[in-house]
């Protein structure tokens, strides 16, 4: 580039990559650009509009769709949702995935912090093998797991318990958590961890006075992200809670609420709707630790 | 080089005559065990411990509340004559290229929108991830209601359009239940792929559009010459995960048609959850669970050589 004047302009704003958009004309963007990006947000968003349109309708609009246009509401009611909340164990499903989340995540973190700091900066004998061992852990899929996970479950005494989903969601969680933090502890100087140790610093205190609080963004990251996780993991769940008070939200929705009624569908949705909005909530808040966590874990 | 330097005082340690306490507490190996303890205890005992068992409990006929007995290949030959098992085989194949293909190329496509200037660009793109966030089930039960029978929105509004003459049956016919799933399967995966790709367009940098440009390269050579090459370890990655994902999907089928009707969309898992779990013949569904294990041995191989392919690649991509 012997020309630098324009490139290095471009260059500086490259995280816009607005570089050549001068060359369109509006028309033309939005042919390519507005109209096929509006029809796949549309299809995207599409499902969740119903959802929460069902759950605010009444029975009689719900299943007559010639006298009511199905895309609206007339005279929105909240019975389908007050008789979510205090008719049924729905509050004690939403404690129980809560609870699960909270501390599988919880576990998660600190076992993956350990062993990232572990892996990344004791340089122990063989730590090269242990992170791909970490990174194959990551691959192995709960569906090939439920059967076997079960009678272990059973033989420590932890079926139909919350507890038994505590201890087996951190498998889905520390290969994902540990790789991702990995990559954090890696751009903090080792220079730090140097000065520590000179003025006498034990590897715990390093760990826990220098590099946690500098890691504080890589661990929001990888909690929301296994959270997200956790509230979503439905295989165990379903295998490993049998009575009905003991279930997390998407097991209950799928079993509990299936009575063939043609009325269902109201408390169906507004049960999905609820269940879906406190992730949807916890990731408006945090979008760009989701983001970095989601494409950090794929490109480390 | 600084590895080195970290490792000085664990070797001072270990010349000096200072009381085994002390000389384990600086040594680098022995401090790592138990900084891997939590990780390893979990990883083992939940983990590699199932993941072996299972393939042990493949070759006995355990039982739901029964211990077995080693019956070697018996499930094997059992299921190798077994229609029902065929049909899960190849609806999951079905299931993966179908979706993981299509998934692929809408979700390239969205990368290749969003990443583009417009305004509100950092709002879309959250909101493109949402599908992605909200719990699969819950998800999964939208569809359900989407795809009914009497009261399905997609069939009303094709009436009203005049396509059609009569309700569609989604999730009642063979053919039509699977592409039903398969849709399902593909909106909530395409916002990842789109996502994880655009972290991967943003890294190309713009200097190497001009210059095309400024060679008169098109749209399309631009994508081939400059885009593709450059994306394809990110893809690689990517459509790894998704392949692993899509193959081994349970919940998705279990919300919306258990594997009906007549077995045309039973997956793989959810065979081996039916016959392991509900029937309690937990032998038969380990036997299903561990027949899965060739095709995810496949998929991290092809992982595995994307990744060497990207090292390689950075080696030589300095412009």
């Amino acid at each position: 580039m012997t020309d630098s004047v324009l490139p290095s302009k471009v260059t500086s704003q490259s995280d816009e990559s607005d570089g050549m958009s001068y060359l369109e004309s509006l028309p033309r963007r939005v042919v390519t650009l507005y109209i096929p990006l509006f029809v796949i947000l549309i299809v995207l968003l599409f499902p969740f509009y119903w959802m929460a349109l069902t759950s605010i309708k009444p029975d009689e609009q719900l299943i007559d769709m010639n006298k009511y246009n199905p895309f609206w509401v007339i005279h929105p009611t909240f019975k389908h949702i007050s008789k979510l909340l205090f008719e049924t164990q729905y509050p004690r499903w939403l404690w129980n995935t809560m609870y699960v989340a909270v501390g599988a995540t919880t576990l998660s973190i600190i076992a993956s912090v350990l062993a990232a700091y572990a892996i990344v900066r004791l340089r122990f004998k063989g730590a090269d093998a242990v992170g791909v061992l970490i990174f194959f852990a990551y691959l192995v899929p709960p569906s090939i797991l439920f059967i076997p996970l079960a009678s272990v479950i059973q033989a420590y005494g932890l079926f139909d318990s919350p507890l038994s989903l505590i201890l087996v969601y951190p498998t889905l969680l520390i290969p994902f958590s540990t790789w991702l933090l990995m990559g954090y502890f890696k751009t903090i100087p080792y220079e730090l961890e140097e000065c520590a140790l000179i003025d006498g610093a034990s590897r715990w205190q390093i760990l826990t006075k220098i590099i946690v609080p500098l890691a504080i963004p890589g661990m929001i990251s990888a909690f929301i992200f296994s959270f997200t996780l956790c509230w979503n993991e439905f295989i165990y769940a379903l295998t490993f809670l049998q009575s009905t008070p003991n279930k997390t939200v998407p097991v209950a929705i799928v079993n509990e609420f299936v009575d063939g009624d043609i009325y269902k569908w109201g408390s169906l949705m507004a049960g999905a709707l609820v269940g879906s909005l406190p992730l949807v909530i916890l990731y408006a808040f945090f979008v760009e630790h989701y983001v970095s966590a989601m494409t950090g874990a794929v490109k480390e | 080089m600084s590895t080195l330097q970290t490792s000085m005082p664990a070797q001072a340690a270990a010349v000096d005559t200072r009381s085994l306490w002390s000389r384990l507490r600086t040594n680098r190996n022995w401090v790592a065990l138990w900084f891997m303890l939590p990780a390893a205890a979990f990883l083992i005992l939940f983990l590699a411990y199932p993941l072996g068992l299972g393939v042990w409990m493949s070759f006995t006929d355990e039982r739901i509340g029964r211990g077995g007995v080693f019956i070697g290949l018996e499930n094997y030959e059992w299921l190798w004559d077994d229609a029902i098992f065929w049909l899960s085989v190849f609806n999951t194949l079905l299931y993966t290229i179908v979706a993981s293909a299509i998934k692929f190329a809408i979700g390239l496509y969205l990368a290749l929108l969003l990443n583009r200037h417009m305004p509100f660009k950092a709002m879309i793109r959250s909101i493109v991830l949402i599908p992605f966030i909200v719990p699969t089930v819950l998800s999964a039960i939208a569809f359900w209601w989407i795809y009914d029978s009497q009261f399905s929105i997609i069939s009303w509004s094709l009436i009203k359009l005049g396509l059609i003459d009569h309700n569609i049956n989604f999730l009642g016919d063979s053919n039509l239940a699977r592409g039903s799933v398969i849709f399902a399967n593909i909106w909530r995966g395409v916002p990842f792929v789109a996502i994880t790709l655009l972290a991967g367009l943003q890294t190309v940098s713009p200097s190497l559009y001009e210059a095309a440009v400024l060679d008169g390269a098109t749209n399309w050579q631009r994508f081939r010459y400059i885009t593709y090459p450059l994306l394809t370890p990110i893809i690689a990655v990517v459509m790894t995960f998704s392949v692993l994902f899509t193959f081994t999907d349970f919940q998705l089928i279990w919300a919306l048609t258990r594997g009906g009707p007549v077995n045309a969309t039973h997956l793989m898992a959810t065979l081996s959850y039916q016959r392991g779990i509900i029937s309690g013949r937990l032998g038969e569904g380990a036997a299903i669970a561990t027949a899965m294990i060739p095709f995810l041995m496949a998929a991290i191989a092809i992982s595995w050589f994307g990744m060497q392919r990207r090292k390689w690649q950075q080696g030589s991509n300095n412009d």
